[in-house]
């Protein structure tokens, strides 16, 4: 079925135009040069390529594969479904169990018990069957059961609560690859500050009948309605993210549901957690605060490729792989960001960029395999 | 220990209806009504206002329910150029659709549950319950009751001044520099109004609690109703300074240039949000505690019997009170907290599903035993329960931090909320209405029509807010007016469950019309020998004013 969206996609693509397999080059992607007025949004600060004039063929393609498709149910919600959406970090897949296992089976028979009471008593003591009340107001016993049972439930589901709570703040290792998210009205702007620290501002794409001249609508491609954005940012699987969020005027929050992230994006505040992505693919979210008129309409999209991929398309973008040995020129502000040369194996082998050989010509594909793209000695941080 | 204060021996009325030539001489209309310091007519007044809010913030909802029915922007443009009287563009649409859900929330909060609750039946019975013939305090009760009408014009007013679109939170700092304009201002003000009305409400109910109970009325045998009263206006009295110190600070960071929500200045946005919800939580009780009384009430009446573990239902209520001031930061578990500040917050919201378990069980305990009829309080008295309870369980849900990261802000607290709110606070609402209509206008209600109001009043309330679980599970943000088609299904779903609940809701003011006009008569107590509280001593309605002879209580 994937593969199948990947020819279609490819399909709609005629004159695709591979990008050159590895173009170290400082400059943005080459490809921007050839788009004809292909500005996006409103994007005020953009520092990463503009969009092509083809509108299938985001700049995310990288080695002549195809661009990510999106998957249906994977990354994104889905209509009429009543669960939680599918779960690609160790994290999310933690909570996603405790919610349906633990959760979801406590309050259901929780609920039942008590309308099943509520049947009886009204059935069994109606006043025809039962003319002449007690007058019963007192049982010590049964009192003491009921207080100390819900005492014992609650402690049976704080304890993995607690733990997801442990898993969750577990900070990312040195070597992690960091993310800055940074809200603003109404858009997101992202920096990658251990990659040379461009930056990339998302903008919603809109639909063909509101878009301005020279603007490029949304395609199927890009992503489903308002969850589809302009640039979409690019994540290595199998390696710790450190997400840092802070905002430009008022709050807003970072989430993606596929990854059980959602932090709060507020001005003058640095807010850090992490998480590793197991899959390849693309994955959704929206803003999360309410944050003024259109709240609505800033919308998160995130491309998680094997690391040799985010590589390439870090450097089409400008920036560049931590070298070895030499820690991050860029300075963050926030404890745990630690880039010193202690852990210099350990940033070696997580941002390598000749990591595990992928088969990175049919990428779509990739994104139905488990987590197969997890380089030796990455480290479960943040999982 | 006496059992409960609803043994109906243990009540002597002293001759209550022997002075009606010489109590019942009322005021002309307006030195009644405008000017009052009876604390039924100001519980009337309170109740009026509470009905005409209902239908004000109820309309609003089904405005919001309109736009989302189906995805894309359907009515906002529209509605917006009504407001403004000329072409809006699609950003004052898209605010407007702030403004309404920021009206929703504020209007439904302080200007529907709080005065029907507190205001409306609180007035109208704890000094009845407790045999007094007043509150402590009548001239202030006039003053609490005509600040809200200040206060909600303020808040009807802003719209046409830009409209504050900050969210019923008015979050800094979208509600300081991020919304210039006098509407936020008023919104402010409003708020100021209606906390100041309901601060000087807990003194006169304390007051009166505390001094005026009749003899014999310890406080060990207080009805439930007024120990929930009791506990409410503690709450009331805690919390609302907070609140007015925190909106105090949005006022002058709006307009003196202070900082203390800027960081520009060396404020903290986050400040704002611990101080919001330090009374924000305790709000919440505010708003089911009263609830919980009147079911009390209700339960005990129609199964016959005393309350179950009547002293166990008191201190419930004291415990959930006391534990609802230390939990208020689990409404912001994604901002950033500390892990440890995570677990205690998690934990320390857990605990209070233990004392509303208490609760729970002992109304069921109440009716084992019970000799049950089912009359239309009874009915929705029993619906709260169980609605009650299913809000209550998705609140444990949510009580888990861990947990809460992927549900904050998305429609499943949406329907966490509703579910103890507009299914269990407004259930209560009605069960009270419908308890205590035949005391308070002297008719009966229309036995079919309110049960007819209930049936459709409940499948509408589920239909429309029970999809809300899935679509949060699916991960749709709050407060948002348009939203990807793969939401469309469950939000046609719950449009369609709005237009049923408003479908109830015009069953029950036909009902309430008819009863008006051509209900029988109700006679002092209607519900038989299980409706044990002094006010089914009295006529009904009661006399302008009860108990010159203070009734004594064995």
């Amino acid at each position: 079925m994937a593969a199948g969206l990947a020819l279609a996609s490819l399909g709609g693509v005629a004159g695709h135009a591979a990008q050159p397999a590895s173009t170290p080059t400082a400059t943005p992607a080459p490809q921007a040069a050839a788009a004809p007025g292909g500005v996006s949004n409103i994007a005020p600060t953009t520092a990463a390529a503009t969009p092509t004039a083809n509108p299938s063929s985001p700049e995310l393609a990288m080695d002549g594969a195809p661009a990510m498709t999106v998957k249906p149910m994977i990354g994104q919600p889905t209509n009429g479904l009543y669960g939680l959406q599918p779960q690609v970090t160790k994290n999310g897949q933690f909570a996603h169990w405790m919610h349906n296992s633990i959760l979801v089976p406590t309050i259901t028979i929780i609920s039942l018990f008590v309308l099943a009471l509520l049947f009886w008593v009204s059935f069994r003591y109606r006043k025809a069957r039962n003319p002449v009340a007690s007058k019963t107001s007192h049982n010590t016993a049964i009192e003491i059961l009921w207080t100390l049972a819900p005492v014992v439930i609650l402690v049976l589901i704080a304890v993995p609560s607690i733990g997801l709570l442990q898993a969750q703040f577990k900070p990312a290792p040195s070597g992690a690859v960091t993310l800055k998210a940074i809200g603003n009205q109404w858009y997101w702007t992202y920096q990658y500050p251990d990659n040379g620290g461009f930056e990339i501002t998302a903008n919603m794409l809109k639909e063909k009948a509101d878009v301005a001249a020279g603007e490029r609508p949304r395609t199927d491609a890009d992503g489903p309605k308002l969850l589809a954005t302009d640039n979409r940012i690019v994540l290595p699987v199998g390696v710790p993210i450190r997400l840092i969020t802070t905002s430009n005027d008022v709050i807003h929050s970072w989430a993606v549901p596929a990854f059980w992230i959602k932090l709060d994006a507020i001005p003058g505040r640095l807010n850090e957690t992490s998480f590793t992505i197991d899959k390849p693919g693309l994955y959704f979210g929206q803003c999360s605060e309410l944050c003024g008129a259109r709240h609505g309409y800033m919308p998160i999209a995130v491309e998680a490729v094997p690391p040799a991929e985010y590589a390439a398309w870090v450097r089409a973008k400008g920036g560049t792989m931590p070298t070895p040995g030499k820690a991050s020129d860029k300075v963050i502000p926030q404890p745990g960001a630690d880039g010193s040369a202690a852990k210099v194996e350990e940033a070696a082998e997580t941002a390598n960029a000749t990591g595990p050989v992928e088969n990175v010509t049919t990428a779509a594909p990739a994104t139905t395999q488990g987590a197969t793209s997890n380089p030796a000695g990455a480290g479960n941080a943040g999982q | 220990m006496t059992d409960t204060a609803l043994n109906p021996s243990a009540f002597v009325s002293h001759d209550a209806h022997d002075h009606h030539h010489d109590t019942d001489h009322k005021p002309g209309f307006f030195a009644r009504w405008f000017m009052s310091t009876n604390h039924k007519d100001i519980g009337t007044l309170y109740l009026i206002f509470a009905i005409v809010a209902g239908i004000i913030g109820g309309s609003v909802s089904g405005l919001m329910r309109a736009e989302l029915a189906h995805p894309g922007i359907q009515y906002l443009q529209g509605w917006a150029s009504m407001l403004h009287g000329g072409p809006a563009s699609l950003d004052e649409s898209l605010h407007l659709w702030n403004v309404l859900i920021t009206a929703h929330g504020l209007i439904m909060v302080f200007f529907m549950v709080m005065p029907a609750m507190v205001g409306g039946f609180g007035n109208w019975f704890v000094p009845i319950m407790i045999g007094a013939p007043d509150m402590a305090f009548p001239r202030m009760n006039n003053v609490s009751f005509w600040l809200l009408i200040p206060a909600f014009t303020l808040l009807l007013a802003s719209p046409f001044f830009g409209g504050a679109g900050n969210g019923w939170t008015l979050y800094a700092p979208l509600s300081t520099y991020g919304e210039p304009g006098p509407s936020t201002d008023m919104a402010i003000l409003a708020l100021h109004l209606a906390g100041a009305s309901s601060i000087l409400g807990a003194i006169n109910f304390i007051t009166t609690i505390f001094n005026m109970r009749a003899p014999g009325m310890t406080l060990h045998k207080m009805p439930l109703f007024v120990w929930s009263m009791l506990v409410t206006a503690f709450l009331l009295l805690l919390a609302l300074p907070v609140l007015a110190a925190a909106i105090t600070m949005l006022l002058t960071d709006r307009n003196f240039g202070t900082t203390f929500f800027d960081p520009a200045g060396g404020g903290d946005p986050v400040l704002y949000q611990h101080l919001f919800w330090f009374f924000g939580h305790p709000e919440v009780y505010i708003m089911i505690l009263p609830g919980f009384g009147i079911v009390s009430q209700i339960i005990s009446t129609f199964s016959r019997k005393p309350v179950f573990g009547y002293l166990g239902m008191a201190y419930a209520m004291v415990a959930i009170g006391v534990v609802g001031f230390v939990v208020w930061a689990h409404h912001m578990f994604t901002t950033g907290l500390s892990v440890n500040t995570k677990m205690y917050f998690t934990a320390a919201t857990m605990v209070i599903a233990v004392p509303t378990g208490i609760k729970i069980f002992s109304w069921i305990a109440t009716m084992w035993g019970g000799s049950l009829t089912f009359k239309t309080p009874m009915v929705w008295s029993i619906g709260f329960i169980f609605m009650f309870t299913v809000g209550g369980v998705t609140g444990v849900v949510l009580a888990n931090g861990g947990i809460d990261d992927y549900m904050q802000d998305t429609y499943y607290v949406v329907a966490h909320f509703h579910y103890v709110l507009s299914l269990g606070a407004v259930f209560s609402l009605f069960a009270g209405f419908y308890y205590w209509f035949p005391k308070m206008s002297g008719k009966m209600y229309n036995e079919f029509l309110g049960q007819l109001h209930f049936w459709v009043f409940f499948i509408g309330v589920n239909v429309m807010f029970f999809p809300m679980h899935f679509l949060g599970l699916q991960g749709m943000p709050r407060r948002i007016p348009d939203y990807t088609p793969q939401y469309e299904h469950w939000n046609t779903v719950a449009s369609v469950g709005y237009m049923i609940m408003a479908a109830g809701m015009v069953v029950f003011f036909v009902n309430l019309i008819w009863s008006m006009i051509a209900g029988k008569p109700a006679g002092d107590n209607p519900w038989g020998d299980g409706a044990t509280t002094l006010e089914w001593t009295i006529s009904s309605p009661p006399p302008y004013h009860q108990f010159e002879t203070l009734p004594k209580i064995d």
